[in-house]
């Protein structure tokens, strides 16, 4: 992988376009930057999943299983079998385009292969040469080709290049879902043992421990702890968060990066300042579970079956802790994979109760079989009827904008709850232009499992289009905040504002909520919850 | 008429030509779509592309009697070279998009350059100096690239042993809010 | 030049060559009259119906629509009926503007920023040919069904005078045929000329694009320019359609082409990408409904996979989590 560049790369730029050639016959080039690392085969192995082994992206040779054709073209033909999405986004593109120029990575990149349909088209030539007859009939005039080391080296590349953030799917006339065909393809490679590091640890990790990080029990209640004595200090109430506690009225599931990595943890101490205001003004129990203490689900990056695993510890532990219904944390894909998936996979739950929030009386109905409610509901819930005793004015010193989280926000539809809590309890809210936000909002260009430290380049240059929005509001508004109901969002967000726009910070919504929350027996705040000064307030703070 | 003048009339024209330059220097298929799409938040590419070219053309062009403006020139090729950083390019490929006019302009001048040799000498000094900016960003870019990469790594390790209690006599302003690295 | 395009150009060719000098020249008109008609419409049928059961035959184990409005929640929160369904009926609604009017094509806004303000557009254009190309086929198609049912029955006929509003010309111009052409050579043109378009795609968008321009311009060429014997090709048609079968003299060459370039399009559809015509109705982000949190979806092959349980959890960490004051099942 020389670095050098060949003599017509330097000064040709003028007389030299690349020779027009057709995607199938441009080979794939992996670039450093551009992807992660392999699993590493322990990892692999803990999880039972097959053909563990070193290897190397940059190797020739992928120490392939001898039979890996069979097992792919078996592979692909099962899910076939089992998915009506993947049969129909096979057979019904018609190439109109819509999709191309709106995925991150494409906009980001520049690679024309990062554009959706192509990144489809990478297995329907494979699926039209091995199932169609008019691939068998026209060959390569229909589109399809036969399945080489080169292809998969090719699938392998894009689709980890590929977000599963659904943003093509929204202008698809057909509704072809990108995310849907990365999924699939994910779970192909994995029969052979082709996956990432970032991913396959991570779900070891979380089935061995019951979070990604692999934080053992003990640990995790440590690192709460440590929050408490944060919390003491800054707001001046003692926290009591309780673990494992059966008979709790709810349990309460967020991903384990927020009890670990900057900004995430000032919004996992937000939830316990929450709860601890609900103990104490309404008596109400809430729960950290040390066993499903992951919310996230790389799983869902590596298989439907993995994902399913995984997901198994939130019905289980809410069954076997006898809470009433489950509270779910600031995460994207973790509210996919409940959203959608969780209660088809791990259903029906006849051991929990229909949701109602005992505060306001509230039913949420919209949760009434999976039984498990997004926080952003709930606060939206307990504000709307004036539950919550908020000191807006302690968020002055932000102006902030919302970034909608990609899972949530085209996998379920939660628009109106985050922004009707943070207009609640911040002063200053602009929303950046509307071709970025809601359901055409700009992936972080880190989500799917991507979000690794080798692959920088490729997360940086994801992120552009949703960098360049903030830095719109930024110079226009002075936006200095960037909220977001992610804990992906939370960990590369802040890597890629430092990049792209350095004067915004990122910070997660119910870390903004604490910061406005009057807690009974508070002392006089003058700093927020990262210990940062409050503009206005250090005075008083002289004064006692 | 002085040269400033001239190039002031050829502004359209060049600007044209040079982003044209510059978007080929992706694929085909990408090229049309950063010169194609108006939108600034569907093609930030081409959008912060087109502000910094033009941006950097006024520097250039402007007063030639006097020193170049090395701070504008620098604020104006920042968000272009930011971008070209971390899009795979090689790094002369990142940063060479600004000779391309050195050739633009010969061909748009065309008879009006004759008998201004000493303005045009001074003008291609400065694209000169406009690429070696161009390299000091580039290369600040690359060191951003890889003090994200240790800072998250950092973080990540560090907070993980600090949260865990492995190093629990860390002192009240502990280096990690500090970011040395800054 | 591009392999694709070229060969879908020489394709559609060959086949006109082959319908002029097979029932023009050489006089098989019963083949090209009466057996590939069939034939074709055999296959047409059959093979729709079998594509559609063969995607049917795969269950559908997630309710997984794309959400591009906001969700039902709480009651205060007002909801996007269409664009993020809860109901069935919000999911017909969402299909009838998906198929009917393009919806996700609708979407494409572009933004401009002048004087410091935001202004969106719709970036229309797709979006414009999308719908003339396919609502002036339908026009077309329901048009011609006068040739084979008689009397034509009234719908055909408000249709004909809506399509014929101009009242320009003799025979009157119907504005569908021209407005199909002129569709199909735009969207031809894009594929062709934008190196986006070029670069994704492949013969098989191309031949069907020219097939129907083929049969487009065939068309037109009869009834405006080369004025073929309509009622002996009614003859023939109303034939088919009644199983009295006749092939008339005196047809013209270019009645076959037009006859046989259909006749191929039938064939060629089920095997294609046009069969997004059945696909669009089983695609499973836009025809569910977003109420997965609130009535099970349940997957039919749903099946036990391995967990790591609780007890297997405590059994590994027990004394730690002993010492760390959390509560455990067994010898605390």
């Amino acid at each position: 992988m020389s670095e050098m560049p060949k003599p017509k790369e330097v000064l040709s730029g003028l007389d030299h376009r690349p020779p027009r050639k057709g995607w199938m016959d441009t080979p794939v080039d992996i670039r450093k930057g551009m992807y992660c690392y392999a699993a590493n085969p322990k990892s692999v192995e803990y999880l039972g999943l097959p053909h563990a082994r070193e290897w190397n992206p940059l190797d020739d040779d992928w120490k392939l299983p001898e039979n890996w054709q069979e097992i792919l073209h078996k592979g692909f033909k099962e899910r076939l079998d089992r998915f009506r999405s993947i049969k129909v986004f096979m057979d019904i593109c018609v190439r109109c385009g819509a999709c191309a120029d709106k995925c991150h990575f494409f906009i980001g990149t520049g690679d024309p292969k990062n554009m959706p349909v192509l990144r489809a088209e990478l297995l329907r030539s494979i699926y039209r040469n091995d199932f169609t007859l008019s691939g068998k009939i026209f060959g390569k005039l229909s589109g399809s080709r036969k399945m080489t080391v080169e292809v998969l080296k090719e699938w392998w590349y894009y689709l980890f290049q590929c977000s599963e953030c659904r943003r093509c799917s929204v202008f698809c006339p057909y509704g072809i879902d990108t995310a849907e065909i990365t999924i699939f393809g994910r779970e192909l490679l994995n029969l052979l043992g082709l996956n990432i590091d970032w991913i396959a640890t991570p779900v070891a990790n979380c089935y061995r421990t019951g979070n990604h990080l692999g934080i053992q029990p003990h640990a995790f209640k440590d690192m709460l702890d440590f929050f408490v004595e944060d919390l003491e200090e800054m707001v001046g109430v003692k926290v009591e968060p309780s673990f494992n506690k059966k008979g709790a009225d709810i349990l309460f599931i967020t991903p384990s990066g927020d009890v670990f990595a900057d900004p995430g943890t000032y919004t996992a101490m937000g939830y316990m300042l929450l709860f601890h205001y609900l103990k104490e003004r309404y008596g109400f129990d809430i729960t950290w579970s040390t066993y499903a203490s992951e919310g996230g689900n790389f799983g869902f990056f590596t298989s439907h079956e993995t994902m399913k695993r995984l997901n198994s510890k939130m019905y289980a532990e809410a069954k076997r802790l006898g809470v009433k219904w489950i509270l779910g944390g600031e995460c994207g894909h973790m509210w996919r994979v409940i959203h959608q998936y969780m209660e088809t996979m791990n259903g029906p739950t006849d051991f929990l109760e229909e949701p109602v929030n005992p505060i306001t009386g509230t039913k949420f109905e919209n949760a009434r079989s999976t039984k498990m409610v997004h926080i952003a509901e709930f606060l939206a819930d307990l504000i709307k009827h004036d539950k919550l005793e908020l000191d807006k004015s302690r968020n002055d010193h932000l102006k902030v904008t919302f970034h909608d989280s990609c899972n949530p926000a085209r996998g379920m539809g939660l628009f109106e709850e985050p922004r009707y809590v943070i207009r609640n309890v911040c002063n200053h809210f602009y929303d950046m232009p509307a071709n970025t936000i809601r359901e055409q909002t700009f992936c972080c260009g880190s989500g799917s499992g991507l979000n690794a430290g080798e692959d920088m380049e490729l997360r940086l240059t994801g992120a552009l289009p949703r960098a360049n929005a903030v830095k719109y509001v930024h110079e226009k508004f002075g936006v200095n905040m960037l909220a977001c109901v992610c804990a992906i969002d939370r960990a590369a967000l802040p890597t890629m504002t430092e990049y792209w726009v350095p004067e915004v910070d990122v910070t997660g919504l119910s870390e903004l909520v604490a910061n406005a929350l009057i807690v009974p027996g508070q002392h006089d705040r003058t700093t927020d919850l990262r210990g940062e000064d409050l503009p206005g307030r250090e005075e008083e703070e002289d004064g006692e | 008429m002085p040269l400033e003048k001239i190039l002031e009339t050829y502004k359209n024209a060049i600007l044209k030509r040079w982003f044209e330059a510059v978007a080929q220097t992706y694929p085909a298929e990408t090229a049309r779509f950063l010169q194609g799409q108006q939108d600034p938040f569907a093609n930030p590419v081409g959008g912060a592309t087109r502000t910094s070219l033009e941006g950097i053309f006024d520097q250039l062009a402007g007063d030639l009697a006097v020193d170049m403006d090395i701070e504008a020139i620098a604020a104006h090729l920042d968000p272009v070279i930011r971008i070209r950083a971390v899009q795979s390019f090689s790094p002369s490929a990142a940063v060479g998009f600004v000779f391309f006019l050195k050739k633009i302009l010969k061909e748009e001048l065309g008879q009006e350059s004759r008998g201004r040799s000493e303005l045009l000498n001074r003008l291609d000094a400065r694209i000169d100096d406009t690429a070696l900016v161009a390299f000091n960003i580039y290369m600040k870019c690359r060191e951003k690239v890889f003090q994200l990469q240790s800072n998250e790594m950092r973080n990540r390790t560090f907070s993980a042993f600090q949260r865990a209690g492995l190093v629990r006599d860390v002192p009240e302003d502990d280096p990690d809010k500090n970011n040395p690295i800054e | 030049m591009n392999v694709n395009y070229m060969f879908s150009l020489v394709a559609v060719l060959v086949l006109i060559l082959l319908a002029y000098a097979g029932a023009g020249a050489a006089g098989f008109t019963t083949f090209f009259g009466v057996f590939i008609p069939y034939l074709a419409l055999v296959i047409f049928i059959g093979g729709f119906v079998s594509r559609v059961m063969d995607w049917a035959r795969s269950p559908v184990p997630y309710r997984i629509p794309t959400t591009a409005g906001q969700q039902k929640t709480l009651p205060w929160i007002s909801y996007s009926y269409t664009d993020n369904p809860s109901s069935n009926a919000g999911v017909v609604l969402r299909m009838i503007l998906e198929v009917l009017l393009f919806r996700s094509l609708f979407r494409n806004t572009t933004v401009e920023v002048k004087d410091q303000k935001l202004i969106y557009r719709l970036e229309k254009w797709l979006w414009l040919f999308a719908l003339a190309f396919h609502y002036s086929f339908l026009t077309v198609v329901i048009r011609h069904l006068r040739f084979f049912l008689e009397p034509t029955p009234f719908f055909i006929v408000w249709l004909e005078k809506l399509d014929g509003f101009l009242q320009l010309g003799l025979p009157g111009i119907f504005l569908s045929g021209f407005v199909l052409l002129a569709a199909t050579l735009l969207l031809l043109a894009r594929r062709i000329f934008s190196p986006k378009m070029n670069y994704i795609s492949l013969a098989s968008d191309y031949f069907p694009l020219i097939l129907i321009i083929a049969i487009a311009a065939t068309g037109l060429l009869m009834r405006y320019v080369a004025k073929i014997d309509v009622t002996a090709a009614k003859e023939l048609t109303l034939g088919l359609a009644t199983f009295r079968l006749a092939v008339p003299e005196g047809i013209s060459g270019l009645f076959y082409i037009h006859l046989f370039l259909v006749c191929v399009l039938l064939i060629y559809f089920p095997f294609s990408k046009l069969m997004h015509l059945g696909g669009i109705f089983m695609s499973p982000t836009r025809n569910l409904a977003n109420n997965s949190r609130a009535v099970r979806h349940v997957n039919p092959w749903n099946y036990p996979v391995d967990v790591h349980t609780y007890e297997e959890y405590e059994d590994e960490f027990r004394e730690k989590m002993v010492e760390a004051g959390l509560p455990v099942e067994k010898g605390a």
